[in-house]
């Protein structure tokens, strides 16, 4: 809450743009044209109404995992339970949407809506509460859960939800898509949703509730100093617990929108999905800063979709945009190296005196 | 031209647009002992962070043993013989005393760190300079006095010429002090110089050769220290007279305010607190005197909530808080300004007025239905600026910015302001200016005259005599005598703190 912006900025930007320099460097060595490339990642992801659509749906989902990170994060944690979140919070707004489908429309979405992430936040507390009365590494705990989700998940789902030799469960009522005819139509039959609006508002609330509210206050007060915030009254354990349930409700969202709006049902899968990991590297770009992941999501996800095309339009094969992506998460990771030469004036040498230890 | 082993010319060194520090020259010469005296926010920190390669002049040139270098970070400066010891403490809380002393300087045998040589070198050294430090513990298991003499430690381990020692007297005790003061001199007496920060008058006259006397990032003067009276030092520093004496108005100490009883508290299993019994009457100031380390941060941690206690009970005007957790505590009347400015008392990253409203934001005015009223915590923060004239730039400029006497009164403001029934006060002053002692004895004067409680604890035997109502001495976690400040003296102090049979007892 107390960067300067506007130096904030440089460090990503730098990043981003060696990222594009790694990845032409690539394609250059392996003999592809970078900038026909980069010109069809570009058409690909924004470059008519249909991929714009694609875009900002893909945006949705790296948005909300991204906050959830983010919210950890500002509480002193590596919560790298995103993808478990995601995931259960995906299952619990389906199985919702199917077994109360007699419900109106609105009630329905918002029902499963909150079912979804109210399933990955009270998941993601369990990490909290076995943080805050045990001191077990959060690191450990959210990878394990992420594992014990997808198996349960993948149980559910075959046991309990498909029919038999079925691997999927049904899909869900129409009236559940958050994928409306109405933005269908406007948007050339994208895969776009309501779910970027609420995306949106979420962004919003996460930034007002850290900058504006008592709760975030707390969470960062612990997360910057956990024994002066125990000295200043602030119930440490109880707030660990809520930063840990707050983050696990965003990226439960996250999941639980792609199920009503992408996915439209849940299927047996072997990997986690990837989305929860790219929502951390999301909110690494953007250094936490809930208006920056807005930014940061969605150079991702133009990346991602923007990829797609590559391979369709030339023989680059698409994974040159992960290259491209792992590069940027590279950089950013090294943004402590730019910032010490920042500072310490590397970058920008003027005096012109003997460097170092003269000798006596 | 004269040989100096330290030149600094025309420094100026510029936060944004503020100046720190303003064309400031001194010079050290080789074998000696050079003080310099400030007020908080001075600049003395940040001139010397430049000749310890922490930071780097805006303008102006450095110069070793008459050649301009210039030091890019810590490294460089070591490389030259420059050894620092910082205001606020350097130290990796997980890592024990030993493996702090030699980060950055390990002894290797065949690639392996050489840790029996490095005890063996670090006791000799403790024997030599007879420092009292347990190699073996955990740095975050020790006590604030045990941490600066580790960083003493650590200078002296890296075998510099030149040392730079910021305020490093503020967290010890009076025979440690006397300690350090020969340990200064032994350095100086092997030839080597010694650049010394301190707000005492009394050590600057007893160890210095000369001292430069800087206010609001200029150099005032330079004067040498024999010729120069410790009143005309203090005129100097402020730029006013200083007034010394207090005033203590006659109140009614009948009421029991704090009440605590067999109070038992442990550390690792280890008792720190053993049946201990203590009361505080309203419009009393009790002072601890004890040496470091006999169980009085375990005391204050008990009391204020922040540590378990195993048996007994604390009492607050009549209300039981044993094991009540920090926030009932405090709103339940009592302030405590704590020992670790740093770790405890603020929140660096945050700014002066969330600093400044640590202990009230969940309440009205700061906030309000769950969400804070910054124009509000900003009022406030400007105001408890003012009244005790905290140096900074604005309310919104971040704690860890201050300088270190600044920062101590952020929280001396802060517990003082909220007008707690008792006040805990764990070396109030450390690191504050002379002018600013006198602000805030006056202060804590005033809430020992408006019938509050305050329980005193500090290194300073002066602060205690002079404060205090009534003096206990601890001594490995009880309470070992009852003095009246009045009929006695810092030496029959001193005695009964080593846990010597008292003198005089009268409790
Ligand atoms: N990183 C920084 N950014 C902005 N201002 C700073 C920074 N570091 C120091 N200052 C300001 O520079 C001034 C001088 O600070 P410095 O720490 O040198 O004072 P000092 O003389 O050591 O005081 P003290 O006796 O309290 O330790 C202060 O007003 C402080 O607020
Ligand atoms: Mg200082």
């Amino acid at each position: 809450m107390h960067t300067k912006s506007l130096k904030g900025l440089t460090i990503p930007l730098i990043s981003v743009l060696a990222g594009f320099i790694v990845g032409a460097i690539l394609m250059l060595i392996f003999g592809y044209d970078p900038i026909q490339n980069y010109q069809n990642l570009l058409k690909g992801s924004l470059g008519g109404i249909y991929s714009i659509g694609e875009t900002l749906r893909n945006m949705i989902s790296l948005i909300l995992t991204a906050l959830g990170f983010a919210v950890a994060s500002k509480a002193g944690f590596f919560n790298i339970g995103g993808p478990g979140q995601y995931l259960i919070g995906w299952f619990g707004a389906i199985v919702f949407t199917l077994k109360f489908s007699h419900l109106p429309a609105v009630i329905l979405i918002i029902g499963a809506l909150l079912c979804g992430a109210l399933a990955g936040g009270l998941w993601s507390m369990i990490a909290g509460v076995l943080r805050a009365y045990f001191g077990t590494s959060e690191v450990i705990t959210t990878i394990m859960l992420n594992y014990i989700i997808l198996y349960l998940v993948n149980f559910a789902v075959k046991s309990w939800l498909a029919s038999k030799g079925s691997d999927s469960s049904p899909n869900i009522t129409t009236k559940a898509n958050l994928n409306t005819p109405f933005l269908q139509h406007i948007t050339d039959n994208s895969t776009f949703n309501w779910g970027f609006f609420i995306a949106l508002a979420v962004v919003g609330l996460v930034w007002f509730y850290f900058k504006k509210t008592k709760s975030g206050f707390e969470i960062q007060a612990v997360g910057l100093n956990e024994s002066a915030s125990q000295y200043a009254g602030v119930n440490v354990k109880r707030t660990i617990i809520i930063a840990m349930l707050i983050s696990g409700l965003l990226a439960g969202l996250g999941g639980a929108i792609d199920g009503l709006g992408n996915f439209e049902n849940i299927s047996v899968s072997n990997n986690l999905p990837n989305v929860g990991y790219n929502g951390m590297a999301v909110a690494l770009l953007a250094a936490g800063n809930p208006i920056g992941i807005i930014f940061s999501a969605l150079l991702f996800s133009a990346l991602q979709i923007g990829g797609l095309s590559i391979s369709v339009y030339s023989n680059t094969p698409s994974e040159i945009v992960d290259i491209v992506i792992a590069s940027i998460i590279f950089f950013v990771g090294i943004k402590y190296a730019f910032e010490l030469m920042t500072k310490k004036g590397w970058l920008k040498r003027k005096n012109k005196v003997v460097k170092g230890g003269a000798e006596k | 031209m004269e040989d100096y082993v330290v030149e600094m010319r025309h420094i100026t060194k510029q936060f944004g647009s503020y100046k720190a520090n303003n064309d400031i020259s001194l010079q050290l010469r080789k074998g000696e002992i050079l003080a310099l005296l400030g007020e908080n926010g001075a600049g003395k920190s940040t001139l010397m962070g430049m000749l310890s390669g922490l930071l780097e002049p805006t303008e102006g040139e450095i110069l070793i043993n008459n050649k301009v270098v210039r030091m890019d970070n810590p490294r460089d400066a070591k490389r030259l013989g420059i050894g620092m010891v910082h205001q606020h403490f350097m130290l990796i809380p997980a890592f024990s005393v030993l493996e702090n002393i030699i980060l950055g300087d390990e002894p290797t045998k065949a690639t392996r760190i050489d840790y029996k040589k490095a005890a063996s070198d670090i006791e000799e050294l403790a024997e030599k300079y007879h420092l009292d430090i347990d190699v073996h513990a955990k740095v975050r298991d020790i006590t604030v006095g045990m941490q600066q003499r580790v960083e003493i430690m650590k200078a002296l381990y890296r075998k510099a010429n030149i040392f730079i020692f910021d305020e490093p007297t503020a967290a010890l005790t009076p025979q440690e002090i006397d300690q350090f003061i020969k340990i200064l001199r032994a350095l100086a007496a092997e030839g080597n110089s010694v650049i010394f920060i301190t707000h005492k008058l009394k050590e600057i006259k007893e160890v210095a050769d000369r001292c430069v006397v800087i206010r609001m990032g200029k150099v005032i003067e330079t004067v040498q220290v024999a010729e120069t009276k410790e009143e005309t030092l203090a005129e100097m520093m402020v730029g006013r007279k200083v007034n010394f004496a207090v005033e203590k108005e006659e109140t009614d100490k009948t009421k029991t305010v704090l009440a605590v009883n067999d109070l038992n508290v442990e550390v690792h299993g280890l008792p720190k607190v053993k049946d201990l019994n203590l009361t505080v009457h309203s419009g009393e100031i009790v002072g601890v005197a004890g040496v470091d380390g006999n169980g009085q941060s375990e005391l204050i941690e008990a009391i204020t909530g922040l540590r378990k206690i195993k048996k007994g009970t604390v009492e607050l005007k009549g209300k039981f808080l044993q094991n009540l957790g920090a926030r009932k505590i405090s709103e339940a009347g009592i302030g405590c300004i704590p020992e670790d400015r740093q770790n405890v008392g603020l929140i660096l990253p945050f700014t002066i007025a969330e600093n400044l409203v640590l202990k009230s934001y969940h309440k009205k005015p700061a906030s309000q239905h769950g969400l804070l009223n910054y124009k509000k915590i900003n009022e406030i923060g400007r105001q408890l600026i003012k009244s005790f004239d905290i140096r900074s730039q604005s309310e919104k400029e971040l704690a860890g910015d201050l300088s270190g006497g600044n920062q101590q009164k952020v929280i001396v403001a802060r517990e003082i302001s909220a007008n707690p029934d008792l006040l805990i006060a764990a070396n109030p002053t450390r690191g504050v200016d002379i002018g600013a002692i006198e602000y805030i004895h006056e202060k804590i004067i005033e809430q020992r005259n408006t019938g509050h409680a305050v329980l005193l604890i500090s290194f300073e035997l002066d602060e205690i005599l002079k404060l205090s109502d009534r003096i206990v001495v601890m001594h490995e976690g009880q309470i070992v005598g009852e003095i009246d400040p009045r009929h006695t003296s810092s030496e029959e102090l001193g005695l009964m703190m080593a846990g010597k049979t008292p003198i005089g007892q009268e409790g």
